[in-house]
């Protein structure tokens, strides 16, 4: 079949069609990335007794086996007393605690309890100590000046997250995760607590009106379309070359080899 | 075949501009008056049905081309608006996450360009995009020139003239990148001036001369801005005039067929048809670019912000065509400098300047070092398969896992973080790619061409496998093979193969070093090969039957 | 079939061009195969149906309209798209808008033009003979001739005092503009003086990256990395704070004071577990300013250098060679943290003369 296809020296009609088809599969499927908002939104108030008490509930039948009865901390998971309810909202909040399996750092997953589960075990650990609080909305939703928060953001988060919120890798196969679904208040959270290996950024080095600044940047970036186009990733040089490679390069030489084939 | 030896010869039109008398229509008295003028119709007679072979490897350097042509358009529109100065301004454009902020006006006038200008981002994207696309077009119509044996005899001169181009195409790149001032760029500056630094006797002063000063200083996006659109250019497109005048010279090479010789060129006259497909593939190339312009952001200089030393985004990295230097940069292990005789040998920097330097260089001489193995002097105008020429397409092979390697290095971060790997492990593998790699590259390929050669010698003694069995009337089944016609044989037995060259004395019985030096890596090229199928052979091939 | 046209050139050629030439080592068969000359010639379907012929005629000209719309559209979209009001979206619209039209402007005349050369124009495939590149003989010796003339009646070979004299004076000439050349930099300044200090020195306070705001070592948290400037620097000219923050970027970390590996001789350069390091790497120059609060691992973005901070910044992985420079550091009578004095070394990359 394919022998006598190739002694007439004519393809196949459809040929033409199925590579046309084939090429739209593959671009479309390469940027066919689905996203999922997670929307984390904890109202503050005072912390109730009852409340206080849930938490602790809460956490002694989730938490209890790495982090101690008293979560006052193992050898598989550090002391919580003082890390404040700031900590407890973002580790939960953005389902990294519970931990699901230990590896470099602690995943993001699917968040495991409801909004008031997470502000009873914030209460809860709060109650063991002091520690940072969960900032007010004030704070963490915009409203301050983009310009000096992309400048504070390059100076004390780009070189870590990337000046576009992309992340980038640390060492040991850790790193630095991507910023561009991540809440206002997540990101204030991880400033004051210093997750992980994440630098602690306290109030007397990035000051609270500074930290919205950040937000109010990130949000910016957040909420608006890069002007030039998709963005691949806003992963620069790597994924500009790779693009141009694979399909800048690719689809001229498909057309080189249209252009020479011989018409039917 | 319709064939027709240009320029044609049994044409009956007689235009009435022949005389230049009676010449009625406007067409001909303007070709008269030009002509008149320029002798240009000598031109058309000569060249309007010239032969250029049709096959699709042959359009990767006019993609080269035409993208440069679209460099050279979108750029002069950016010159318009462009600043090189490094001098400090405050920006009040449009952009709002920097307004308010000191950057220099390089970078204010460049972001001008990007929310200011209607269209402006649009050409600024045009013009990376194309400089992204005309290296990697370069790069691949040099694999296409290597692998196809196509910078043999009388072309050696015209690949050094692109490996130039190559080069300089790279330093295009390199120094547009930086002008706009922003933190990428200013970073990627940073490296180089600290490469430069490394660089033993003349490091110290060529880094304070080409800074002005210290780094940064405020006179680098000045010189480069020189360099990017006056000096480069003009030798790039002297270059290019020279690459194109041989490309005429020598007429284009074409692939082994029935009816093509080493004294043909067998193709489509430049009038009409190859205008049509060659002047359309202009149009098609910078469709192409624009429609990346239109839809994919590049180079978001106002992501990164104005330089400053002090910052530095995750994810650095230079354009692609930088990155096997800066993966030649990481895969260094650590600790390799010492403090002898009172002064500092940076042998983290000396040892991939010097690697890359001769990779290059080996790239470069290549053709004229084959040519001095080969000891052939005639011209070569027959495309060689690459299976035909198992060493140098093994050695294609391990070039391009070395540069290969280079490359991948430069985006380690990315790659750790997007495949879920420790960075040091996917820097280890790579050290070990780029020193090992090209050996076990050079084995493999090696053995499958010769694998391949194998196959088609079998191909061509005994035919196309059909996969009919019959039984023969002794009782034995065999499978039918079906000959080939002598198309497909040619096709298979048109190459050529040479042999280790024998160590013989020269006229003056004496064997020098240079002789036993030719013989061993003659040998090394040629002690496994398949020649190809002769009638002798295939006679008795027959005959087994 | 061609082969009565051509047989009897193609072997001509092939002769003229292997004639007595030097063949190397390659392998010349006796009996290899002849080339079979020109397989016949496939018409299209244009060729042979002109339902079809019509059709792609159709093809091509619908083509180039829809490059004229798209030309249109293009100019259309720069009015229709305006990008005045400072919102991104509009920019994105101007840019994709533009670009749709210009790209369909141009992908019409080069598809539209590539399918008329495909599909309509004469499909007869042509024969040029090559000819060998290098001249004939009979060009070769009067080229000869004529610089044997050019050598006789200038007596460039023969009157050897003014040759010589000419090939020294052009290898002399271009020497002045080398010289020139210095004045690319400064004519009053020494690099290596230059790259061997900072604008640290004893007293100055160690300032926040970009305010300027002076730092106390109680606000210096343990966990903490702060991005420190030399007070002073902000209110630098521009060029020139550049050029001193390209030395004196440094990143202030604060650790347990257990966990610091102190040698004998920076015994006092650090103030109560809060150490300060130089931002620029030894390698290259990139800032490296990754630092892990648990690992204490400062890690360089451009090319994964790793350095220990509780060693002394001493490289653990990747191409550095060198630890990072220390700043001495200690408080002031308002408890603000200051330098002791500058960098005991040049900080950076290394340089030839770099003897430290």
């Amino acid at each position: 079949m394919s022998r006598s296809l190739r002694r007439s020296g004519r393809r196949h009609p459809l040929a033409s069609a199925a590579l046309i088809v084939l090429g739209l599969v593959v671009t479309g499927g390469a940027y066919a990335a689905a996203s999922a908002a997670t929307i984390a939104n904890a109202s503050t108030g005072a912390a109730s007794a009852q409340s206080i008490e849930e938490g602790k509930n809460l956490f002694q039948a989730n938490c209890a086996t790495c982090h101690g009865m008293n979560a006052v901390g193992t050898t598989a998971g550090p002391t919580l007393v003082g890390v404040g309810a700031a900590s407890v909202d973002f580790q939960v909040g953005t389902g990294r605690m519970p931990m699901q399996a230990s590896g470099p750092q602690a995943e993001v997953k699917p968040v495991q309890f409801t909004e008031e589960q997470i502000q009873a075990l914030a209460d809860y650990v709060a109650s063991l100590g002091p520690g940072p609080e969960i900032p007010s909305a004030s704070l963490t939703s915009g409203g301050g000046d983009a310009a000096h928060g992309a400048e504070l953001f390059r100076i004390n988060c780009a070189m870590c997250h990337n000046v576009a919120g992309a992340g980038g890798a640390l060492t040991e196969g850790k790193y630095a995760p991507a910023l561009d679904k991540v809440s206002g208040q997540h990101i204030y959270e991880a400033m004051v607590t210093g997750p992980q290996n994440m630098p602690v950024f306290n109030d007397m080095n990035i000051s609270p009106e500074d930290k919205r600044d950040i937000i109010t940047y990130l949000l910016y970036v957040q909420n608006n379309n890069s002007p030039g186009g998709f963005e691949l990733g806003s992963l620069g040089p790597v994924a500009e070359g790779l693009f141009a490679w694979v399909f800048g390069l690719g689809a001229l030489v498909l057309l080189t080899v249209w252009i020479t084939a011989k018409s039917n | 075949m319709n064939t027709v030896v240009s320029p044609p010869a049994s044409e009956k039109v007689v235009p009435a501009t022949v005389t230049g008398v009676g010449s009625s229509t406007v067409t001909a008295k303007l070709s008269n008056y030009i002509d008149e003028r320029t002798s240009i119709s000598a031109v058309v007679k000569e060249f309007g049905r010239k032969i250029f072979p049709d096959h699709w490897s042959f359009l990767l350097g006019e993609i080269a081309l035409y993208s440069f042509v679209v460099i050279l358009l979108s750029g002069s529109f950016l010159t318009f608006f462009f600043q090189a100065s490094m001098a400090e301004v405050v920006y009040d454009g449009s952009y709002a996450p920097l307004k308010g902020v000191a950057m220099s006006v390089a970078m204010d006038s460049t972001l001008n360009i990007s929310f200011d200008i209607r269209g402006g981002l649009l050409i600024r994207q045009i013009h990376h995009w194309a400089a992204l696309l005309f290296v990697a077009s370069i790069g691949l119509h040099m694999l296409r020139v290597f692998f196809t044996g196509a910078f043999r005899k009388p072309r050696e001169l015209n690949w050094f003239i692109g490996f130039v181009m190559f080069v300089l195409a790279m330093a295009e790149g390199f120094t547009g990148y930086s002008l706009p001032d922003d933190l990428l760029s200013g970073n990627g500056l940073a490296i180089i001036n600290g490469m430069i630094k490394g660089l033993p006797l003349v490091g110290t002063w060529i880094s304070f001369l080409l800074f002005g000063g210290d780094f940064p200083g405020e006179q680098i996006v000045g010189r480069l801005y020189t360099l990017h659109i006056l000096l480069l250019p003009a030798i790039l497109v002297a270059m290019l005039a020279l690459h194109l005048v041989f490309v005429v010279v020598h007429k284009h090479t074409q692939f082994p067929g029935a009816g093509r010789t080493q004294g043909n060129v067998v193709g489509y006259p430049i009038l009409p048809v190859y205008a049509a497909k060659a002047g359309g593939f202009f149009f098609i190339v910078f469709g192409v670019i624009v429609t990346m312009a239109s839809f994919f952001t590049i180079n978001p200089i106002w992501n990164y912000g104005p330089y400053d030393p002090s910052p530095v985004s995750a994810g650095t990295q230079p354009d692609w065509y930088i990155g096997f230097a800066d993966g030649a940069l990481r895969l260094i292990p650590p600790g390799l400098e010492t403090y002898w005789l009172d002064r500092t040998w940076s042998w983290n920097i000396i040892i991939p300047v010097v690697g890359l330097v001769v990779f290059l260089a080996a790239v470069a001489f290549y053709p004229f070092f084959e040519a001095w193995v080969t000891g052939d002097k005639r011209e070569h105008h027959i495309l060689d398969r690459p299976r035909n020429t198992p060493t140098r397409t093994a050695i294609g092979a391990a070039g391009l896992t070395f540069y290969g390697g280079l490359w991948i290095a430069a985006s380690s971060d990315i790659i750790a973080t997007h495949f879920k790997m420790t960075m040091e492990g996917v820097i280890h593998a790579l050290q070990f790619t780029v020193v090992v790699g090209p050996f076990i590259a050079f084995w493999i390929t090696k053995r499958v061409c010769l694998a391949l050669q194998k196959k088609d010698r079998e191909i061509a003694l005994h035919g196309f496998e059909t996969g009919r069995i019959v039984r023969l009337p002794g009782g034995e089944y065999i499978e039918v093979h079906q000959p080939l016609d002598a198309y497909e044989m040619w096709e298979l037995v048109s190459y050529e193969a040479y042999e280790p060259a024998m160590l013989r004395p020269n006229p003056s019985g004496k064997i020098t070093v240079g002789a036993r030096a030719r013989s061993a890596v003659s040998r090394f090229f040629f002690e496994d090969r398949i020649l190809p199928v002769s009638k002798g052979e295939l006679e008795a091939a027959h005959h087994d039957h | 079939m061609a082969k009565d046209d051509n047989g009897g050139q193609l072997a001509a050629a092939d002769a003229s061009h292997h004639g007595d030439v030097p063949t190397g080592s390659a392998v010349v068969l006796k009996d290899a195969f002849e080339n079979p000359g020109f397989p016949t010639h496939r018409e299209r379907v244009t060729d042979v149906d002109p339902a079809k012929a019509r059709s792609a005629q159709r093809a091509v000209y619908t083509l180039f309209y829809l490059s004229i719309v798209g030309s249109i559209w293009a100019i259309a979209a720069y009015m229709l798209f305006p990008m005045e009001s400072e919102n991104l979206g509009d920019v994105r619209l101007n840019n994709m808008f533009i670009g749709i039209g210009s790209a369909l402007a141009l992908l019409g005349i080069g598809i539209g033009a590539v399918h008329w050369g495909k599909a309509l124009m004469a499909d007869k495939e042509g024969i040029d003979l090559r000819h060998p590149t290098r001249g004939t003989d009979e060009t070769r010796a009067t080229a000869v001739e004529v610089f044997q003339l050019a050598d006789e009646e200038s007596g460039f070979s023969r009157r050897t005092l003014v040759r010589n004299g000419l090939i020294g004076a052009l290898v002399a000439f271009p020497l002045p503009a080398i010289v020139l050349f210095r004045g690319l930099a400064p004519q009053d300044q020494d690099p290596v003086k230059n790259l061997s200090h900072s604008m640290w020195k004893k007293g100055v306070r160690l300032t926040l990256d970009p305010s300027g705001t002076p730092v106390k070592a109680s606000d210096v948290t343990l966990g903490s990395a702060f991005h420190i400037i030399p007070e002073g620097l902000a209110d630098l000219p521009h060029g020139k704070m550049l050029d001193e923050k390209a030395r004196a970027s440094v990143l202030l970390m604060r650790l347990d004071p257990s966990e610091l590996k102190v040698s004998a001789d920076r015994k006092d350069w650090a103030y109560d577990g809060i150490v300060a390091y130089s931002k620029i790497c030894t390698h290259v120059g990139c800032p490296v300013a990754l630092y892990e609060q648990h690992t204490h691992h400062l890690l360089c973005p451009c090319h994964q250098s790793q350095f220990d901070v509780t060693e002394e910044c001493k490289v653990i992985f990747g191409p550095a060679a060198r630890p990072l420079p220390q700043l001495p550091i200690t408080v002031d009578d308002e408890g603000y943290l200051i330098a002791r004095s500058d960098f005991t070394e040049p900080v950076g990359p290394s340089f030839w003369e770099r003897n430290v």
